[in-house]
């Protein structure tokens, strides 16, 4: 198999945003992804996040680990740099391009086994430092790649379509997330669109680590009964704690929700985030709460979506390290070389 | 009086101290060796000291070398025995003829003396006692007193330790001037109780000249500040952790905005070594000079990156400041261990570029050149350094930068060139050099940008499991790998008086002591012309060297001969010509050893001395 090329014609009608591109100009190759993968609709909802928020497509990074998740980054944002990098190992490669440099946008895509086995520490610590990037994790509970094995993120008694029932406790990344100081939460669901693409979109402008994980069905091996992470138990059990809206300017969304069940989040960079509240007792600015709120639900076997926890105000890791405005990739000797006269200081120190 | 004639030497003597770990000694010691070099004399200091904070024995050995010989010596001359602990041990590896140095406040049996030594007896903790109450001045300033009373046994100058405390305590009078005291209070006791000075002493001399002294790691550190390095991702381990802490220092004071305060650099202590490496694949996957700085063990967990930066062509750059291994090993002992692990680190065929510094110096100047080479060759650069020279001062020539100098930021396409219409393909061998162009993250709307992965691809960078394209790709590497022959240090010949049909190779930390092993060769009649690998790939003069020498030894660190088997498989020879001669019990290799391997084998193959020969 071999690259597939994709048709550039497209419909000369086509919407264009602000910027003047259209959806086409977000996409990437033809996913080689099984027909009707999860994934493939996480693509569509980045693609469709990316659209309108109008950014410039090649002002982003995407960078993956390895396995079905991790592919996808070829699928969406064609004229972006991607790096599909080692098994488990997308954050340090995130932090690291984040260093070098500040100006881009970083998209970090990774899977249930890339993140929550192989790359736990990494997923982990990324946090903890308050990369900026926005981290998702294409959660399907299962091995596709390799065929169907069990993934940490399995529950507890689920079955795989072999019919082997998992003893592992499953290991929930929104839990860990909230737990690792993530300033921005958030679960959803690859067939619900319409949470997940305002989601995105809030994540992509929140400044530091922005974490969603993404209940992904695998239709190939864990789409059956018995399993807690297919299409069905997911509708099911899903439990959404509000749906929102990003906007950013003028855009005028916000009116139409009625007051009392809309909470408007400003964000750092100006934009807001419009939460229709489903749940009227949840506040996404307490992480406390959230912990809370997730635990109990999932002891009832409820899956609760939307965003969790956010907070507007968050710093990120050049702050903590207190690195200059300009991009680190394009200082040069004459900023950061000492010179032969600082060296000669040196010496005679050294005597 | 000893039964063996006490040694007697000017400027040519090997003193250890013996200490606890932890008890403050280690900046008396040093402050000795400083002291000497001040004489004029030059000093190779070296720290044996175990894997443990504080409580364990540790050593500092010092050889005054008038001659300038920079490798370990071997033998003791003189025992500072501060260590009730490893007592026996001390005293036994005294030279016959030698000193021991000891504190007598408390007596001691005379079966634990020789009768072979001479002993000097300083009531180090009576002195101390009676002049100072807290406990842990007690314990600093025994280490100040021992240090005076060396001076007077060793006729050294007491103005010059008395400079040496003034710099170091500059602005803390306080400090200043009860380390002054101190100083005296064993250099009088001495003095009027004991014959001074003895048998080894130091006179002045001006063979120092401008030379520095320096650590290896702090100044493979600064060749990272010098040759553009901003961001550094590392995980502590011994003994390269004080390669990131130099950085952070030298950072600290050559890389702050000094208008708004920020800084022109990131740091990043990773959660292992994985992230470590990820960190600097990513940076320079985004177009920053980025590194890290580890060990053995580190460079086990780091090999899944490193075939990924071969493969997809990122540079970085792994300073390996190598340890006895396998495993855990012997953390705080030198080797040159890691020479095939580096060299073709990471599963698949790949091969590495390597870079050997000989001594701080080299290590300054090859750091900065490193991160040239990692951006134009687009891979992994290694430098090799190991325990012996990046944790031990060591005396070397001034760093030089050449202010006109700049980075080599290798071929890297711009906005202006996509904008021109060139054509570009990530893996695209334009100039046959085997170096395609990359372009960084962001850089165009709509040209430029592509898909790194560690999966096979083309030339532009499309996935593909065709055999033709991969073996292309393959090839194309090997092409790559030969251009870097040409980009790296060459190795440096010195040849015998005499034409000679041996030969011998060696590299890094096993520098001075090779030189010295040469002086004692030639004194043996054997000649010997030399070649010092500075990096692999191997440059075309070490197939010649091999070609004109019927045997070439090839002198190491490690047991397997690791180099040797590099230069066998490399250059396709036969082995039968090249010998091994490997030193690896985690001490530094000495000139003593390499000469006696080398003369022996000399001997065995049934070589006349070339001096029998003409008498």
């Amino acid at each position: 198999m071999t690259y597939i090329a994709k048709p550039k014609f497209h419909h000369p009608g086509l919407k264009k945003n602000e910027l003047g591109y259209t959806h086409r100009d977000y996409e990437g190759k033809i996913s080689t992804l099984c027909a009707g993968c999860g994934h493939d609709s996480i693509t569509a909802s980045i693609i469709e996040a990316c659209y309108e928020l109008s950014i410039e497509p090649h002002r982003v990074a995407k960078i993956s680990g390895i396995g079905c998740s991790s592919k996808t980054p070829d699928y969406f944002l064609g004229n972006s740099h991607g790096f599909n990098s080692v098994h488990g190992r997308m954050p340090s490669v995130l932090t690291g391009a984040n260093l070098a440099n500040r100006d881009l946008i970083y998209l970090g895509v990774s899977g249930d086994g890339d993140s929550a086995s192989i790359g736990f520490g990494q997923f982990a610590h990324s946090i903890r430092r308050g990369v900026n990037m926005t981290y998702i994790v294409e959660n399907n509970g299962v091995y596709g790649l390799t065929k169907g094995q069990f993934s940490a993120t399995a529950d507890r008694g689920s079955k795989s379509k072999k019919g082997v029932t998992n003893t592992d406790n499953a290991i929930d990344l929104v839990a860990i997330a909230l737990q690792l100081g993530a300033t921005f939460v958030a679960r959803s669901f690859s067939g619900d669109k319409t949470q997940l693409v305002p989601l995105i979109a809030a994540a992509i402008r929140h400044k530091g680590a922005s974490f969603i994980d993404v209940i992904s069905p695998c239709i190939a091996f864990n789409n059956h009964a018995g399993s807690t992470k297919s299409f069905d138990y997911v509708r099911e059990h899903n439990d959404a704690v509000n749906r929102l809206d990003v906007l950013v300017g003028r855009d005028p969304i916000a009116v139409d929700y009625a007051p009392g069940t809309v909470q408007l989040v400003e964000q750092h960079d100006g934009s807001r985030i419009a939460l229709r509240k489903i749940d009227a007792d949840y506040d996404p600015h307490d992480r406390l709460g959230a912990q809370t709120f997730l635990a109990k639900h999932a002891a009832k076997g409820q899956i609760v979506t939307g965003l969790l926890y956010v907070d507007p105000d968050a710093e990120d890791l050049h702050e903590h390290l207190n690195t200059v405005e300009t991009p680190l990739n394009t200082l040069e000797a004459d900023t950061l070389c000492p010179g032969s006269a600082v060296l000669d200081k040196i010496n005679a120190s050294l005597r | 009086m000893p039964d063996k004639k006490p040694i007697s030497s000017v400027n040519d003597f090997v003193v250890r101290f013996a200490n606890v770990n932890g008890s403050g000694s280690a900046s008396a010691n040093e402050m000795f060796a400083r002291a000497i070099l001040r004489h004029g004399v030059p000093v190779s200091p070296r720290n044996i000291f175990p894997s443990n904070i504080q409580g364990l024995p540790t050593w500092y050995e010092v050889r005054v070398t008038e001659d300038g010989h920079l490798g370990a010596r071997g033998g003791v001359d003189m025992m500072v025995a501060m260590n009730p602990q490893t007592w026996d041990k001390d005293v036994g590896g005294i030279e016959p003829g030698g000193y021991l140095f000891y504190d007598s406040t408390k007596p001691m049996p005379s079966t634990k003396f020789r009768d072979d030594i001479t002993v000097i007896g300083v009531p180090l903790t009576a002195i101390t006692n009676s002049t100072y109450t807290d406990p842990r001045q007690r314990q600093l300033f025994k280490n100040i007193i021992y240090l005076g009373a060396l001076s007077a046994l060793l006729d050294m100058d007491p103005k010059l330790i008395e400079q040496l405390i003034g710099e170091q305590y500059k602005g803390k009078e306080k400090l200043l001037s009860s380390n002054v005291h101190a100083l005296h209070l064993g250099r009088d006791w001495a003095l009027q109780n004991l014959k001074c000075p003895i048998g080894l002493r130091v006179r002045k001399s001006d063979k120092v000249g401008d030379r520095i002294f320096i650590e290896g790691n702090s100044a493979a550190a600064l060749g990272a500040v010098y040759g553009g390095a901003t961001v550094c991702a590392w995980y502590p381990i011994t003994p390269s952790s004080s390669v990131a802490e130099a950085f952070t220092a030298h950072c600290k004071k050559y890389r702050h905005d000094p208008e708004t305060g920020k800084a022109k650099y990131a740091i990043v202590q990773g959660e292992d070594e994985l992230a470590s490496i990820g960190i600097v694949i990513g940076a320079s996957w985004n177009g920053a000079r980025a590194f890290t700085a580890t060990s053995g063990p580190g460079i086990s967990l780091m090999t899944e990156f490193i075939g990924l930066s071969y493969f997809a062509e990122i540079p970085a750059v792994i300073m390996n400041i190598q340890r006895a291994g396998p495993s855990t090993g012997m953390p705080t002992r030198t080797q040159q261990c890691d020479i095939i692990a580096c060299a073709y680190a990471s599963h698949g065929d790949t091969k590495h570029v390597l870079l050997f510094p000989e001594d701080p110096a080299e290590a300054f100047e090859f750091a900065a050149a490193a991160f040239d080479l990692a951006e134009r060759l687009q891979t992994t650069i290694f430098l090799m350094l190991d325990l012996d020279i990046g944790m031990n001062h060591r005396l070397c020539r001034p760093l030089k930068w050449d202010d006109a100098r700049q980075y080599d930021r290798g071929k890297v396409m711009t906005t202006e060139m996509l904008e021109e219409g060139r054509d570009f393909g990530r893996y695209l061998d334009v100039d046959g050099d085997g170096i395609p162009y990359r372009t960084y993250p962001g850089t165009h709307p709509t040209k430029g940008s592509y898909f790194t992965r560690g999966t096979s691809r083309d030339r532009y960078a499309r996935y593909s499991e065709e055999g033709s394209v991969y073996a292309d790709n393959m090839q194309r590497l090997v092409r790559k790998f030969e251009t870097a022959q040409d980009l790296v240090p060459r190795p440096l010949q010195a040849n015998a008086e005499r034409p000679t049909k041996y030969g011998v190779i060696y590299f890094g930390s096993t520098s001075p002591a090779m030189d010295e092993a040469i002086g004692l060769l030639e004194a043996r009649g054997h000649q010997l012309d030399r070649l010092r690998i500075r990096a692999f790939p191997f440059h075309s003069s070490v197939a010649s060297f091999l070609a004109e020498h019927d045997f070439v030894y090839v002198v190491e660190q490690n047991r397997d001969a690791q180099l040797r088997q590099l230069i066998v498989n490399e250059n396709g020879i036969d082995p039968v010509r090249l010998v091994p001669i490997v030193h690896y019990d985690g001490t530094p290799i000495t000139a003593r050893f390499i000469a006696k391997a080398i003369g022996d084998h000399q001997d065995h193959l049934k070589v006349t001395p070339l001096r029998k020969a003409v008498s």
